[in-house]
């Protein structure tokens, strides 16, 4: 079972669900952010896209002490999966479930295209059934997608390979003009040491259907059912 | 009572709305100009018995929420 966190201001929950139950034939079901408990069956919770509370003071900041943040705080330290999209990235950095923080893009502008992503590390709830180097095409959208650590904080990250996904060329090349945002060493995914939690700006379930154009979005999504099937 | 929170960035990382609001004030003809920042102020009007007791208040909220100290830093005064 997979859960879906709503949060006032979530725009992507309905295109996860619709990806998770219909595309992928996986059970799903929505939690209002204010619940205090995710429930015993869900293996994996889903942090969407959005602008949660208005993104006010910042981008996820007051969703990440939402009622429902401690449940999920608790099933990541269990083990849970726990994959954040975009605004739903922001929000796990906010709540302190992975390190860094996002700034604004670079040249401050709001940015909707399709970028290219490479993967990093496949040893995680969202990318395990990916190969390494693999090359995806995926769109981002937002405002605030500029990933920021210090050094200390991203030696950690390399140290445990907890760079899930960087900007890149099409053909995999890692360099400043395939990043859309100015983030620190191309960084568009992050997980933790473990591998349950993670975070990533690009939207994989605006491209999961052959109808969209663009299919490199559902490999996210089977990795996250294989993580399911593995708990079972 | 009445808290007043400064925040802006930290040293080290780029604040590009400041350097935009520079080079506007640039193209404005000012001279002698070499940084601008842009950050944020939060004024919250609080009863609080001390002025003590404001400030430990004030300086958790902002450690809680009002400040990312990953990526900013704050100031703030208390006015009784």
């Amino acid at each position: 079972m997979f859960a879906i966190v709503v949060f006032p201001g979530s725009n992507c929950d309905h295109d996860c669900y619709h990806v998770l139950k219909h595309v992928c034939g996986a059970d799903v079901k929505f939690v209002w952010h204010k619940e205090t408990a995710i429930g015993s069956d869900v293996k994996v919770v889903i942090l969407p896209g959005g602008f949660s509370h208005g993104d006010y003071l910042r981008a996820g900041a007051i969703a990440g002490f939402s009622p429902i943040m401690s449940a999920v705080s608790e099933f990541a330290a269990n083990g849970g999966g726990v994959i954040g999209i975009c605004n739903g990235f922001q929000i796990l950095l906010e709540a302190g479930l992975l390190p860094g923080a996002m700034l604004r893009n670079k040249n401050l502008k709001f940015i909707c295209k399709d970028v290219y992503i490479k993967v990093k590390n496949t040893n995680t709830a969202a990318t395990s059934t990916l190969r390494e180097g693999q090359v995806l095409k995926i769109p981002i959208a937002h405002a605030e997608g500029n990933y920021y650590a210090d050094m200390a904080t991203l030696n950690r990250l390399k140290e445990h390979n907890g760079i899930a996904f960087t900007y890149c060329q099409s053909n995999g090349e890692e360099n400043d003009s395939a990043n859309p945002n100015g983030a620190v060493l191309n960084i568009a995914g992050i997980t933790n040491s473990a591998g349950n939690v993670v975070g990533m700006m690009p939207h994989p379930e605006r491209c999961s259907e052959e109808m969209l154009g663009n299919t490199d979005g559902r490999a996210i999504f089977e990795s996250a059912l294989q993580f399911v099937k593995n708990k079972l | 009572m009445k808290a007043k929170v400064y925040i802006k960035h930290r040293q080290e990382i780029l604040d590009p709305q400041g350097k935009a609001v520079l080079q506007g004030l640039n193209n404005l003809g000012f001279k002698g100009l070499t940084d601008v920042r842009v950050g944020k102020y939060i004024e919250i009007t609080l009863d609080c018995a001390s002025v003590e007791s404001a400030h430990e208040q004030v300086k958790d909220m902002c450690e809680r929420l009002l400040v990312n100290t990953v990526i900013e830093n704050y100031t703030y005064v208390i006015e009784p």
